[in-house]
């Protein structure tokens, strides 16, 4: 009897929702349906924004994303992943376009050049840089840290309880470009890479370093909103010539000046939709990308509340994207 | 999932114990004391010698070759290959459609619609009426409490977006489970044969096929779904294996003589005398699918892991903690309805189902215990139970304004956005920010004092021993350990784990998570001890540390590992910590268990003769809890285990690590899920040595 009653309840809830989704899809409503073509001209649809995992990328895909959602009527979704996860979207076609990208020699040759799943779009106009940073207090204390040369002789100051023994590179995400643990072996260094596990956590280390004036050696990069509360020194690495990161393995030099890239999938590239002009047409500046992140970063700004701010102070700039 | 908890846990979990012959005394506190003396002698002579340590980019012909497994997949899907791209893309595209039309009914703007297509009235005002439907008033009152609060928090649509892949998945494990537990259950040779697979998918850490899922699926719902699938099949299965097991022989029999058919007999006798045992598999069934929904935020699902998982990247206590509370609210909701739903049908023998659910050790149930109990306390007996018909008119009746909330959610854009003027959730976090930041300021020299102080003093040295003993050294101490406590049986099982261990080239890196799985394993028990110890002894102290110990119990492991972060930094030590967040409370309840479980006429003979509260507890209580204390440290190492590999994100380093690299650098690809196979060999080493040794010590 149990069964037949909790059968019965059940089936009337199934009738008792469907008759709701039938409701809902038939009610009609005087919500306004947002306009597809609010800038005139082409349908935009879906667009979907990969989103990696440091401020400066999140900048810039809210910068687009709040350009296409409100020119081009777009359907904005962003998609949180990794980078070379993000790479795999594209393949597949669940993602759009990655707004910053920082190099990945061997991605570009298995998606752009081998499988053609992924399309360069042009640079972004901001310069990147990767390198290991010591904070100023350092710099000033010990002025010859800044060459890698002299690392070994500072190696103690940096050990914790994570370096066995060690001095210790704290590096960020395990997902961004890094050849830190190459680096520390070719270059003969005494040191042990150690995760941070995030941009923040690195800002972290680096705020707390500074103001209880402990040493501190760590992976960080430009363009990086952070540079304009703390003045990071870089340690001079043997310099970057064209052809000396080729074996990852083997790398003894210093990262090279990325010209950092814009990407779009094979299959968006070719759908028509405006989105497409606009990233291949997105370009900014390492400072603009700052202001932004600074106020999602620093002043807990709304992503897209802040990419609104920017975008209504630079109408000029908006405009030559959209052109 | 209640009556689960009703009864002691020991029993429960003993019956899962193999049996093993009672030996009287095997010396085996000398054995191994003899196995330390010649490991610690092989350490100091051969130390650094053959440990197999590899570099984080060093890979082996394994590992190269699982990322050229993996290229060839992505390549032949890319192509239309029929499986990749017909079969599994196929699977994958009608997920994702599902998802997808599901967001845009409740969740997210139904494009050209500026909102969903039910606007937030509507979806509560259905919720609660589902709720009132299949549990009864109060469970929908909750249900209510609950919805409106994922919108005070500002996590509406998260919350919609995780409640949406949990129920799929639940659907789809209905869909597969149900069929297959009753298969199991009348057939032995399926039962023998989909057991082990149970066993496996269990022990398996999620962390370890989520990679490869994204490799078939995509990143997004569809990986999310079948992954949140996967991981919470196996207790739904074997529940309903074990519901229909138990229905008395002799009901079977009388039936059987009245001559109905086997099908008559499963509709009509089994099925029906093993519903509410069922339904407890379904509650078993969606805790485990809620706590997997969160983290398949790693292969980009929607829902309230992203949040989380966001304030981890940027050490955001306070928004962890806000969708933290969304996701134990969404918990709570969830087993306090199927809960009442299963109280619903006709009371059958309690807690017959409890030994069912190990948890293996990955089973990240959430338990809930003594959280809003009245939500799902029937007020039957007091009151006589209205008719069917009625019940159908009434809920005929209450539908109604149901459907004028909806039509009205879909007219006015006030009742469609769930209003952000109420959103309190950024003010909570704040306030949470606010608190942690000044906590965090004056306890930091203390917490890193701290944890100095066990990496140091216990983590360093141990990890030397066991990371820096010669391989050949080490497998023998393991095996010998597993023979000495366990018997044979558990040191064959510690050889074949050690060769797959060895077979993924990770062998220094799965000694490095064995010490940290091993230190915070100690460290729970410590406290697990005292607590338990004083819970058992003392109401008092009982009814203040359960409900607190419930909490914890009830919030979704990783989300733990934010305030971890923010005290600890990030350390090998801060993933032990939060390990310990995981493991203390089933391990303190354990003991304590067993502690009042001691007889009270012994205690009574005992006090009569005089002996001080500290004789009482290390003469009498503690050894006499002797069985329930292993079978604490059992689950708590099986627990800590779990969440050592999480732990990789803050710091853990070694081979949880190396699982969340895997998953986000396509050439870290195969070692990631080397890893992942050395964890699956590190758990199943781990848990056969201790429940043997359970089983053995329990008897002693």
């Amino acid at each position: 009897m149990g069964m037949t009653r909790g059968t019965r309840r059940l089936r009337l809830a199934v009738v008792a929702a469907s008759a709701a989704v039938v409701l809902a899809a038939c009610g009609g409503g005087n919500i306004k349906e947002s306009d597809t073509s609010a800038a005139g001209g082409k349908d935009c649809g879906d667009f979907n924004i990969a989103v990696n995992p440091w401020t400066g990328y999140v900048s810039n895909a809210h910068l687009v994303g709040y350009v296409a959602k409100t020119k081009l009527g777009c359907k904005v979704a962003y998609q949180d992943v990794k980078e070379e996860v993000g790479w795999q979207g594209m393949a597949k076609g669940s993602i759009d376009t990655i707004v910053e990208n920082w190099g990945h020699p061997d991605l570009v040759k298995k998606y752009i050049d081998e499988q053609k799943t992924v399309v360069d779009a042009g640079l972004t106009g901001s310069n990147g840089i990767i390198g290991w940073y010591v904070p100023p207090w350092m710099a000033e204390k010990y002025p010859d840290i800044t060459s890698w040369k002299n690392l070994n002789k500072y190696a103690d100051l940096f050990k914790t309880s994570e370096s066995g023994g060690k001095g210790q590179l704290l590096d960020g995400d395990p997902s961004y470009v890094t050849n830190d643990e190459a680096l520390v072996k070719n270059l003969n260094l005494d040191y042990k890479v150690v995760t941070g596990g995030s941009e923040a956590a690195l800002i972290q280390s680096f705020r707390s370093a500074e103001k209880n004036k402990k040493p501190l050696l760590a992976y960080f990069y430009e363009p990086q909103w952070f540079f304009s509360e703390m003045k990071l020194v870089k340690v001079n690495l043997p310099p970057y010539k064209p052809g000396c990161d080729a074996d990852p393995e083997k790398v003894a030099c210093d990262y090279p000046p990325y010209k950092l890239n814009k990407l779009i999938s094979k299959k968006f590239d070719e759908s028509g939709s405006p989105a497409v002009d606009l990233v291949k047409n997105f370009t900014i500046s390492n400072d603009d990308q700052n202001l932004v992140s600074t106020d999602i970063a620093e002043k807990k700004m709304d992503p897209e509340e802040a990419a609104k701010k920017w975008v209504e102070a630079n109408p000029d700039k908006v405009d030559e994207w959209l052109k | 999932m209640t009556a689960l908890q009703d009864r002691p846990a020991p029993p429960s979990v003993k019956e899962e114990q193999p049996y093993v012959d009672p030996v009287a005394n095997r010396h085996t506190g000398r054995w191994l004391a003899v196995v330390l003396a010649v490991w610690l002698v092989g350490w100091a002579v051969f130390k650094g010698q053959d440990t197999l340590a590899v570099g984080f980019q060093d890979l082996t012909a394994f590992h190269r070759w699982l990322n050229d497994l993996s290229d060839q997949i992505q390549l032949a899907a890319a192509q239309g290959n029929w499986f990749f791209d017909g079969v599994i893309g196929s699977i994958s595209d009608a997920l994702n459609a599902i998802v997808s039309w599901a967001q845009e009914l409740i969740s997210t703007p139904a494009f050209p619609r500026p909102v969903p297509e039910i606007g937030w009235l509507g979806v509560a005002a259905l919720l609660t009426w589902i709720g009132y439907a299949v549990a009864g008033l109060r469970p929908a009152l909750l249900v209510l409490a609950t919805v409106l609060a994922f919108g005070f928090l500002g996590y509406w649509q998260d919350s919609l977006d995780t409640l949406i892949i949990t129920v799929l998945a639940v659907l789809i494990c209905c869909l597969i489970g149900l069929p297959l537990g009753i298969a199991m259950a009348r057939r032995r040779s399926v039962s023998a044969v989909v057991t082990p697979v149970l066993d496996l998918m269990q022990t398996m850490p999620a962390f370890a096929y989520l990679a490869p899922l994204a490799l078939f699926f995509g990143i997004g719902s569809a990986a999310a779904v079948v992954c949140t699938l996967i991981y919470s099949l196996p207790p739904l299965v074997r529940i309903t294996e074990h519901g229909l097991r138990s229905v008395p022989g002799t009901t079977v029999e009388a039936a059987a003589s009245l001559g109905v058919s086997r099908g008559q007999l499963l509709r009509q006798v089994q099925l029906p005398m093993a519903r509410r045992t069922i339904v407890v598999g379904i509650n078993q069934c969606t805790m485990a699918a809620l706590s997997m929904a969160t983290i398949a935020a790693f292969v980009n699902s929607p829902g309230l892991g992203k949040p989380v998982i966001a304030a981890l990247q940027s050490l955001d206590v306070g928004a962890a903690a806000v969708s933290g509370m969304a996701i134990v609210l969404c918990a709570i909701m969830l087993d306090r309805t199927t809960t009442a739903a299963s109280e619903r049908s006709e009371k059958q023998s309690r807690g017959s189902v409890a030994s069912v659910g190990r948890p293996g050790v990955v089973l990240m149930t959430v338990v809930l215990e003594k959280l809003p109990r009245w939500a799902s306390e029937e007020q039957r007996g007091r009151r006589a139970r209205p008719s069917p018909l009625f019940r159908r008119v009434l809920l005929a009746l209450t539908f109604v304004p149901v459907l004028v909330a909806i039509y009205l959610s879909r007219q006015y854009l006030g009742l469609a956005n769930f209003p952000a003027s109420v959103n309190i959730g950024p003010q909570l976090a704040d306030a949470v920010n606010t608190f942690t930041n000044s906590f965090v300021d004056a306890v930091d020299t203390f917490t890193n004092a701290f944890k100095n102080l066990i990496s140091y003093g216990l983590l360093n040295p141990l990890q030397s021993l066991l990371g820096e003993s010669p391989w050949w050294l080490m497998a023998p101490v393991l095996v010998a350990v597993a023979f000495v406590l366990g018997g044979w049986r558990p040191a064959v099982v510690t050889v074949v784990c050690e060769a797959v261990i060895f077979g993924t080239g990770l062998w220094h890196d799965s000694m490095v998570t064995l010490t940290m799985t091993l230190v915070a394993t100690v460290m729970v028990m410590v406290i697990a001890m005292v607590l338990g110890v004083g819970m058992g002894r003392n109401r008092r102290v009982d009814t203040v540390t359960r409900p607190v110990l419930d909490t914890f119990q009830t919030i979704p492991p990783f989300v733990y590992l934010v305030p971890a972060l923010a005290l600890f930094g990030s350390s090998r030590f801060t993933a032990i910590v939060a390990a310990m967040a995981y493991a203390i409370p089933i391990a303190t309840k354990l003991v304590a268990d067993g502690i009042r479980g001691v007889s009270p006429t012994t205690v009574e003979a005992a006090r009569s003769a005089g002996i001080t509260a500290r004789q009482m507890i290390m003469k009498v209580q503690l050894p006499m809890a002797r069985e329930a204390t292993v079978l604490a440290t059992n689950q708590g190492l099986l627990y800590v285990l779990s969440m050592v590999v999480i732990g990789g994100m803050v710091g853990g380093g070694s081979l949880g690590y190396l699982v969340v690299s895997g998953f986000s650098q396509t050439q870290l690809f195969g070692k990631g899920l080397a890893a992942g196979i050395a964890i699956t060999a590190l758990g199943i080493m781990l848990d056969r040595i201790a429940r043997y040794t359970a089983a053995r010590m329990g008897r002693g």
